[in-house]
């Protein structure tokens, strides 16, 4: 506020997105400490989980020398940050191979799966929330609340077992495993994430449309609402002429802090299914405690879930038509 | 006041699984680890629910499942509750330095999520009870700090704490005298859905193969251990898997009741 008076007057939205970005990118930095840092304190060696109980002393110090376990962790986090942005995520502790490499492989088959589950689940969940929203309190709402209820509380797995068993037991017409091979084509590959891509959807359209149904459903106690509807509009042409457009800063950010939420589902939809991508990656590296593997991926998921809450944060600030234009 | 319908059939449900899990040993008609019957039998006289994919009896597991999955999660709830309400008070009464390093550190724990913290942390930490209850505990407590804090921000102005604090009470006494009684109602409410959080997130970690590991059961590794039958059509998974939705489903039920119930005993706040 007191920036006004000094200086040349900087715009509010600008001054925002600055402060928002700088946030985001502290964050990232801190995150990255966090995994690595956090994580060495820990009780724990990493030349003994390599070697087993049964390893000499000599050979863990020899190893503890090979891997540079001896440095300062401090020495240690900024090679290893250096490493990260630059695209080196060093090597593999269970079989050597290279961490970038294998990480390239899979984000691809993630990010396909999180696509198609977003492309569906997006337009649905605002869809249902404006259903839900125009019929508040009567029969269509109490159905889809009541379902979406049910689904939040399952975990991912849950919902997935039981989608498995409904569509390829009861009424079989899915594989059960989602394989995705290189040279698939697209409509095959389609095919082949159908179950993974519906417990997604399942699980992100809850959150979804309960939080667009409650931004729509606030917007619509405004008085120029109740104008709109002395005017004599339909119910439908009211949300959508006029409240639609006021919910669009609240909506946009419930879908991105839901699209983060899918980030977390995936690692279990993936491990479900056997889906060959980052999640399992992890997962798998987790039960071998192959370290360099884990803060490698486990950053890659923090990091795409603190950019789509920024992304979030920056959308609602770009469509608050206060802050765009101020007095 | 008159019970709703959804909350009763909670409240049921809910000290249903508490009675199995307390008395498992009385109940349990066959011990948790020995194969009785032949591979996925179904259910018959002899094993109600079936058998499991090494020929145990699988209600004798759920029911076992029951105790140990229960047992976590309210140990991680308890943890985690004591953790969040006791800093959260603390950053909420003494404010300056104190409330922004624990804000700002819970800001860094809830930028991340919790499963890929687990995950991350796992990777290191034996895998043991105590060690998935505190992770769990820790991780959920971030939650419970920022509800508490915002609770306790509201009672700390209020006169009667100014009056304990002129009358000489130290921080303690503020914190569990004067606070904690009038924040009670909302964390009560608020236990609930941290103690489902627990269940699932256990049941996740199990699934995975990174929770409670063999020879002791909980729902989420009998879902990980039956899973393959789902492709020859034995639903024996679907069974572990219905327990924890109906455990967590009816859980959220009766904190739902709680939790409109202490917000119109205080004239809707907090709704």
């Amino acid at each position: 506020m007191l920036d006004g008076l000094k200086g040349p007057p900087v715009h509010p939205v600008l001054k925002l997105l600055v402060q928002r970005l700088a946030l985001g990118l502290l964050l990232l930095l801190a995150v990255s400490a966090v995994i690595f840092l956090g994580v060495e304190a820990l009780p724990g060696d990493t030349a003994q989980a390599i070697l087993g109980q049964s390893a000499t002393p000599q050979a863990l110090e020899n190893l503890r020398n090979q891997l540079g376990l001896n440095e300062p962790a401090l020495t240690r986090y900024f090679a290893w940050l250096g490493g990260v942005l630059t695209g080196d995520l060093g090597i593999s502790l269970t079989n050597g191979s290279d961490i970038a490499t294998a990480i390239g492989q899979r984000l691809g088959n993630t990010l396909f799966l999180a696509g198609c589950a977003a492309a569906i689940a997006v337009p649905l969940a605002i869809l249902l929330g404006l259903v839900a929203a125009r019929y508040a309190g009567r029969w269509p709402d109490k159905v889809i609340s009541g379902a979406t209820l049910t689904t939040i509380s399952l975990p991912e797995f849950v919902a997935a077992y039981f989608v498995i068993y409904l569509l390829t037991q009861v009424i079989p017409i899915f594989q059960p495993v989602a394989m995705v091979f290189p040279g698939m084509s697209f409509w095959a590959k389609l095919n082949a994430i159908a179950l993974p891509v519906i417990v997604l959807v399942l699980v992100v359209l809850a959150h979804m449309m309960r939080m667009t149904r409650a931004a729509i459903l606030n917007v619509m106690q405004s008085a120029y609402i109740e104008t709109a509807e002395l005017k004599g509009l339909s119910p439908m042409t009211m949300i959508w002429r006029h409240a639609f457009p006021n919910a669009i800063a609240p909506v946009v950010s419930v879908v991105m802090l839901n699209l983060a939420y899918l980030v977390v589902g995936v690692v279990v939809v993936e491990v479900v299914f056997s889906y060959n991508a980052l999640g399992q990656y992890l997962v798998d590296h987790v039960t071998k405690r192959d370290l360099p593997v884990v803060q490698a991926v486990g950053l890659i998921f923090a990091a795409v879930y603190i950019l789509l809450n920024m992304l979030a944060d920056i959308i609602g600030i770009l469509a608050n038509p206060r802050l765009r234009h101020p007095k | 006041m008159r019970l709703p319908l959804s909350a009763l059939i909670g409240l049921t449900f809910t000290s249903a699984f508490v009675f199995i899990a307390v008395f498992a040993h009385l109940i349990a008609p066959y011990p948790i680890d020995l194969s009785v019957g032949k591979v996925w039998e179904g259910p018959s006289a002899e094993y109600w629910l079936g058998t499991d994919t090494i020929g145990r009896d699988i209600l004798s597991r759920l029911i076992y499942g029951a105790q140990i999955t229960i047992f976590v999660a309210l140990a991680a709830s308890v943890l985690s509750f004591s953790l969040g309400a006791f800093f959260g008070f603390l950053a909420a009464v003494k404010g300056g330095w104190i409330d922004q390093l624990l804000s700002r550190g819970v800001d860094l724990m809830m930028a991340i999520p919790a499963l890929i913290v687990a995950l991350v942390l796992l990777s290191v930490l034996p895998l043991n009870l105590t060690v998935l209850i505190l992770v769990i505990g820790v991780l959920d407590s971030t939650r419970v700090f920022r509800l508490s804090r915002a609770v306790a921000a509201d009672i700390a102005v209020m006169d009667y704490v100014e009056a304990a604090k002129l009358r000489g009470e130290g921080g303690v006494w503020v914190i569990f005298r004067e606070i904690l009684p009038n924040a009670l109602s909302p964390l009560v409410a608020e236990f609930g859905l941290r103690f489902i959080f627990a269940i699932l997130f256990i049941s996740t970690l199990s699934f995975l193969g990174l929770g409670i590991q063999p020879p002791l059961a909980d729902w989420g590794g009998m879902v990980k251990e039956n899973k393959d039958g789902l492709i020859y059509g034995k639903a024996a998974a679907l069974l572990p898997a219905g327990a924890i939705a109906a455990l967590a489903i009816s859980v959220n039920l009766v904190a739902d009741w709680v939790l409109t119930r202490t917000s119109s005993l205080k004239g809707g706040r907090g709704g």
